[in-house]
């Protein structure tokens, strides 16, 4: 079989070769440096966590075992042979969850508020001042970092054990991070609109309200659903530090070891992270067609 | 000036019966959705116990408690803060590290271009579902029962919770992959290995990196909270001095925590620019 591949002049090819290589060998010496310095990294971590192997393989059979010991019941069988004695607080602990979700409701719906009241003031085309734009950005910043339970602790101590520290932390907390969603779809808008609105006289409240509104609201509703998931979530702890919902009823059944609650409680929390995940999937599929669902 | 044709309503109506005479449903969708989300929003509010004078008492104490907490002042225990936060970190670095080492094969097999059945695909992202639907504040309490009290807990709880988040993650990366490549390996012969090794990581390790460096700035958040259970970390100390009141402790703790997430976010952003170019990072 005859070929079509021209060979090069040997000095030519070694020329080439030469370059080659140098230019992988740069490439290589940058990769393994950076590899060895995330090593190094990763074992002062490995220090710094107190990171103990021993114990780690000498118990490790105690993590399997655990999920051995919460899908057995007290008197041995497998949880899944008596539905009955397994779910045995079933009304009491549908009524948390009730709560739990409540919780997050209420706390996405405050959020939402304050989001869509401050999130114009943070985007970049839309701020009246930017000494404002720069408040705004900052308070919003905080509402986001601090973790929603370091609030509910704090709340806890101010409003008292119960669900009104749970909604008021989720709400901060849902604030802060749907303000920051909120006003980036606010700075991909098209301003021509605005122009248009302005161009008549209008102030700035109605370039807000007839300009820019009607090309954000789709993207809105979708991030306070994606929120409200994500919140579903963060309201099940919210009862380890006293502030409502089924989290105080599974750290209990942790710390006192009844298992088979736990791993009751715990398939029911997943369960219904999973139908809410659904829900707002199909609710957002209606919203806005199926392209949005990303 | 011409003018335009004077519209005939009725011709209108007949061509675009959708804008004139929408039905019913259609109209009453709307407000029926927001006398519903309201009507939800005021039994939440009712059923939680909100009354206007708990609103306000709290109020009332969270300003004094805001006062309290000014100047921030760590007191003597600012080289035992320093520590805790040193402990966060590293449990954040470690916890994703794992969590990626232990998920980049698995998501091969949750992924549509590489596991062709479904009936093989269903079962392990069901399992990633699972794991991700479970708190880490709760994969921190169960961990805490095995390897005790401490950073190690913390770290094992964010390896446990993030695998099933980079599972799914890493297996859309890797179904967004561009097929091309893998058939020009499979065409010069390559086996299974050798077109996910020079086919498939090539295009998607850039995206994974992106996304690890991201989950090791969000971990630094989670893990100032797990220390809340006994999981290690600067969460431990905040917990305990608000429960003993010591309020510009607790506030020297908060702003340490802040500047520590903002000064991560800033490497992550550098490195991750330098990982993947100009892109932007999704």
């Amino acid at each position: 079989m005859t070929s079509a591949v021209s060979v090069l002049q040997s000095q030519q090819l070694a020329a080439l070769n030469a370059t080659y290589r140098k230019a992988v060998a740069r490439k290589r010496l940058r990769f393994t440096l950076s590899a060895a310095v995330f090593f190094a990294a990763l074992v002062i971590a490995g220090i710094g966590a107190e990171v103990n192997l021993r114990t780690f393989f000498t118990r490790f059979y105690s993590f399997v075992s655990y999920f051995d010991r919460i899908l057995s019941l007290e008197n041995g069988a497998r949880v899944w042979t008596d539905f009955a004695e397994w779910f045995w607080g079933l009304r009491k602990w549908l009524r948390l969850l009730g709560e739990t979700i409540l919780i997050s409701y209420v706390g996405t719906a405050i959020g939402v508020v304050f989001a869509f009241a401050t999130n114009f003031f943070a985007a970049e085309n839309t701020s009246p001042a930017s000494w404002l734009r720069f408040v705004v950005r900052r308070l919003l910043e905080f509402a986001r970092t601090v973790p929603g339970i370091v609030f509910a602790l704090i709340f806890v101590i101010a409003f008292g054990l119960g669900p009104m520290a749970g909604v008021l932390a989720i709400a901060i907390h849902s604030t802060g991070a749907l303000g920051k969603q909120f006003s980036e779809i606010v700075e991909n808008v098209d301003m021509k609109p605005v122009e248009g609105v302005r161009s008549t006289g209008a102030s700035w409240l109605s370039c807000m309200r007839f300009a820019v509104l009607p090309q954000v609201i789709a993207g809105y509703a979708s991030y306070a659903l994606l929120r409200f998931e994500i919140n579903v979530r963060e309201a099940s702890v919210m009862g380890f530090v006293g502030a409502g919902g089924i989290g105080q009823e599974l750290i209990v059944a942790i710390r006192k070891f009844y298992y088979s609650d736990v791993s009751a409680i715990l398939v029911m929390i997943v369960v219904t992270v999973f139908c809410i995940d659904i829900g707002t999937g199909w609710i957002r599929g209606r919203m806005f067609g199926k392209e949005t669902r990303t | 000036m011409s003018r335009l044709p004077a519209p005939d309503q009725l011709e209108l109506r007949a061509r675009y019966p959708h804008v004139f005479d929408r039905p019913v449903s259609a109209r009453l969708a709307t407000p029926v959705m927001i006398v519903l989300a309201f009507g939800i929003f005021s039994f939440g509010l009712v059923d939680l116990d909100f009354s206007p004078t708990r609103l306000l008492s709290g109020l009332d104490q969270l300003g004094w408690i805001t006062l309290m907490m000014l100047p921030p002042d760590p007191g003597s225990s600012l080289p035992l803060y320093l520590k805790a936060l040193g402990e966060t970190l590293s449990i954040a670095l470690l916890g994703t590290t794992l969590a990626a080492v232990f998920a980049l094969p698995i998501s091969l097999l949750a992924a549509r271009n590489i596991v062709r059945s479904n009936f093989l695909r269903f079962p392990v992202r069901r399992v990633l579902d699972s794991i991700r639907g479970v708190d880490t504040l709760i994969w921190a309490l169960v961990w805490i029962n095995v390897v005790g009290l401490g950073p190690f807990a913390g770290v094992l709880a964010i390896a446990v919770s993030d695998f099933g988040a980079f599972g799914k993650l890493f297996s859309e990366a890797i179904e967004a992959a561009d097929q091309k490549q893998v058939e020009g390996i499979r065409a010069s012969g390559g086996n299974a290995l050798h077109e996910i090794r020079f086919g498939l990581m090539p295009q998607v390790l850039p995206v994974i990196a992106g996304q690890v460096l991201y989950f090791i700035e969000s971990n630094t958040r989670s893990a100032t909270i797990i220390g809340i259970v006994g999981a290690g970390g600067i969460g431990l100390q905040l917990a305990e001095q608000i429960r003993v009141l010591e309020w510009q402790k607790v506030s020297f703790l908060i702003l340490m925590i802040l500047v520590a997430v903002a000064a991560i976010d800033w490497i992550s952003g550098k490195l991750r620019f330098a990982i993947i170019g100009q892109r932007a990072v999704t």
